[in-house]
């Protein structure tokens, strides 16, 4: 008898992870679908280009406060921590190199990201959520206009837009940060700092390729967001989960692109 | 909001943006002080070129005159072939000497050249036929340890010539000789 | 011209293994007040969407001014759609657009009018359900009532041929819904619009419907005039027209025995 209940139970979690699987791979191609809808429609969207600004203005400027104090902060702690760490072998100069391809290379497009998708994926899935629980996309398609084109496209366009200008707003502000506490704060000498950071840190391979890191996660962070939002059961209770698992994909699919993308621009 | 207010905002939005992006270029990238503009590439042939980059520096006088394009290894000769990208407003003789220094003791491998004497000018597609090899540090660490070991070998064998001998081999091992006789004689 | 600006043909309609119209016949005479009556879960508003493209009959056609709906492409079915007003359940207002924009959407978004012509037009329909007043508020500060007839101005924004209810009295007190009642007939008959109300409440429907018919477990059970209706001695209209709490639609759900319900409990 118990034999048997060990059997089912066993069945049924396999039939659980099979079903969650499929239920995967369904929402992949389902994003991915919504995404070419997206890219089609841009074209009707860019139309009407004040939309797009509107959406800047929400994802980008109003993430601008959260994002500046957070690299303050990260620009510091960097400087403090490398120091510590350089003084060891004698080369504290080097602190300004270390701070700004930290920056550059890693902490701006992926804090900016993940930042991005708490502040502004969220408040994305939930708009488009709402909209439609409460039927306002399915008004529009019956107005005949298409909601991609008028609700999707220009956010994404927004996001897309938006995650470049904060990623390298945020490793200024961060190497700002950096600058204050190894000159004034720990002494380092200025013109080391700068002259040390000058040397090493390559316009194409450090900067550009971060403003490239933090194009892909525009597009990553953006789509996952509207997706989950244009995907989620009408209820409040279906908002609030997809709320939260644009956060949870997001944050998962900016450190697995982080990867890609770096061990790609290091093999370049 | 109005939308002229929206508009406002975003404007100084990506304004700030493309400033930041203008000032880690110009602050915090090497874009005004180590860019070059139009460059000839010329060609040099080493044994050994250590740990030298694609991008590392050319130097002459301790100025960056041009950069590393690209390593290649040329399997007819069994040698590394550099290729140097070189500003083309500077001029070098057809003698000019290239060499693999290490910057610091442990820091990034560059290309110093040396002017030559020669009245004819180095032009894009020449070869740079004097050349020096790169320092291997266990190469020359086993060259100062070869000459210590042969130091007392020769106080014992011979005790009549030992002041002599005893400070030749002092030289060695003072280190300017150990280079030298791990460095490759300079190529016809 | 076709007499019939709607008509259903053997329309059915469902999904895999529950089929919720089973071969509907439903005819719509222009410039008439025809209402779609029966109870919670009976697929009226389905049947809305099926008339406006936003959902594809399994069997059979629904055809607007002669078109079939299903058949239409995509632009073919904006085209039919721009005739077509739709007031939906609880308003759908754009929450994040003021009232004046909200029913200046429409017009911005299919025609080419001049601002001060979008101007003197919203304000007439606004007028003419009494909210000109109101044209600076955000949906937000609307009561339920207000919101509807709001929605109910940008529904015929454009001088629809066809203006479609999603129960338009449901949660409204006595006042605002006699506006609405008085609403719907008054501008069905200045507009020349032929009118598709869906609904349940009878009393207010049957004041202002031309012809009610009747849906019951996916087929049209009943049809005819409000007074032939009233009269109609079918167990079902019977029972639903006059609601009487048990009679072919029963009061318990299907269930098995009772007592065997009640014992069982013991015996697992």
């Amino acid at each position: 008898m118990i034999k048997s209940n060990l059997f089912v139970g066993l069945i049924r979690t396999l039939r659980g992870i099979g079903h969650d699987f499929s239920k995967r791979i369904w929402r992949l191609g389902a994003g991915a679908r919504l995404f070419g809808l997206t890219l089609a429609y841009s074209g009707e969207s860019f139309r009407r280009f004040h939309l797009t600004i509107r959406e800047v203005y929400f994802t980008g400027v109003l993430s601008l406060i959260i994002i500046l104090v957070s690299a303050f902060f990260v620009g510091m702690v960097l400087a403090l921590q490398g120091y510590y760490t350089l003084q060891k072998y004698g080369s504290s100069e080097s602190i300004g190199v270390l701070v700004a391809l930290s920056l550059l290379r890693e902490l701006g497009p992926v804090v900016t990201a993940l930042l991005f998708a708490g502040r502004a994926g969220t408040a994305i899935t939930a708009e488009i959520g709402l909209m439609k629980a409460t039927e306002q996309l399915s008004a529009m398609e019956m107005m005949a206009v298409s909601p991609i084109s008028r609700v999707i496209a220009p956010r994404f366009w927004a996001g897309v837009i938006a995650m470049p200008v904060l990623a390298t707003l945020f490793s200024m502000v961060g190497i700002l940060g950096g600058y204050l506490v190894a000159v004034p704060l720990i002494g380092v000498d200025a013109g080391a700092f700068w002259s040390q950071m000058q040397a090493n840190v390559d316009w194409q391979f450090d900067i550009l390729n971060g403003v490239i890191k933090s194009l892909v996660f525009g597009v990553a962070c953006t789509m996952i967001a509207l997706f989950e939002g244009y995907d989620a059961p009408p209820t409040a209770e279906g908002v609030s989960r997809a709320t939260t698992r644009t956060v949870v994909t997001s944050s998962l699919a900016i450190l697995g692109l982080d990867f890609v993308l770096t061990s790609f621009m290091i093999s370049m | 909001m109005e939308r002229t207010t929206i508009d406002l905002w975003v404007g100084i939005f990506v304004a700030l943006g493309l400033a930041a992006l203008l000032g880690l270029a110009m602050k915090v990238g090497n874009l005004t002080t180590g860019s070059i503009g139009e460059t000839f590439t010329v060609t040099a042939n080493f044994e050994n070129i250590g740990g030298l980059k694609p991008r590392a520096p050319v130097k002459s006088a301790g100025v960056v005159v041009g950069r590393v394009a690209d390593i290649k290894f040329d399997p007819a000769t069994f040698e590394a072939v550099v290729s140097l990208n070189i500003d083309k407003r500077y001029h070098f003789p057809k003698d000019t000497f290239a060499n693999i220094y290490t910057a610091g003791l442990l820091g990034e491998q560059y290309i110093g050249l040396e002017a030559g004497g020669d009245e004819a000018s180095l032009v894009n597609g020449d070869k740079i036929t004097q050349t020096q090899d790169a320092v291997v540090l266990e190469k020359m660490i086993s060259q100062f340890l070869y000459n210590k070991a042969a130091e007392p070998a020769a106080e014992s064998t011979s005790s009549n010539d030992s002041g002599s001998a005893s400070t030749k081999s002092n030289n060695d091992a003072l280190g300017a000789n150990p280079l030298d006789a791990i460095t490759e004689p300079v190529k016809p | 011209m076709n007499p019939n600006i709607v008509e259903l043909d053997n329309l059915s309609f469902g999904y895999k293994n529950r089929m919720l119209h089973q071969g509907i016949n439903m005819v719509f005479p222009r410039g008439k007040v025809i209402a779609i009556m029966g109870g919670s879960g009976s697929g009226k508003t389905t049947l809305l969407r099926l008339i406006g493209g936003q959902l594809k009959p399994s069997k059979g056609e629904a055809r607007v001014d002669g078109q079939v709906v299903h058949k239409q492409s995509r632009d073919g079915i904006y085209r039919l759609r721009r005739k077509m007003g739709m007031l939906f359940q609880q308003g759908a207002l754009f929450t994040d657009l003021s009232v004046y924009e909200n029913v200046a959407f429409p017009m911005r978004e299919h025609t080419d009018l001049p601002e001060s012509m979008i101007h003197d037009l919203v304000l007439l329909k606004l007028n003419a359900v009494g909210l000109r007043g109101a044209h600076k508020l955000m949906p937000t500060e609307l009561s339920g009532g207000m919101a509807r007839r709001v929605a109910l101005a940008r529904a015929i924004a454009l001088d629809p041929d066809i203006i479609m209810y999603d129960e338009p009295f449901a949660g409204l007190d006595p006042i605002s819904m006699a506006v609405i009642c008085e609403l719907i007939r008054t501008l069905n008959d200045a507009l020349g619009a032929t009118s598709i109300i869906v609904s349940h409440d009878v009393k207010e429907t049957f004041t202002i419907a031309d012809y009610v018919y009747f849906v019951a477990n996916g087929v049209v059970a009943a049809e005819g005039t409000p007074d032939d209706l009233r009269k109609s001695d079918l167990p079902f209209v019977h029972q639903f027209v006059h609601a009487e709490k048990d009679g072919p639609v029963p009061f318990h759900y299907a269930a098995g025995d009772y007592k065997q319900d009640l014992l069982g409990f013991e015996a697992k």
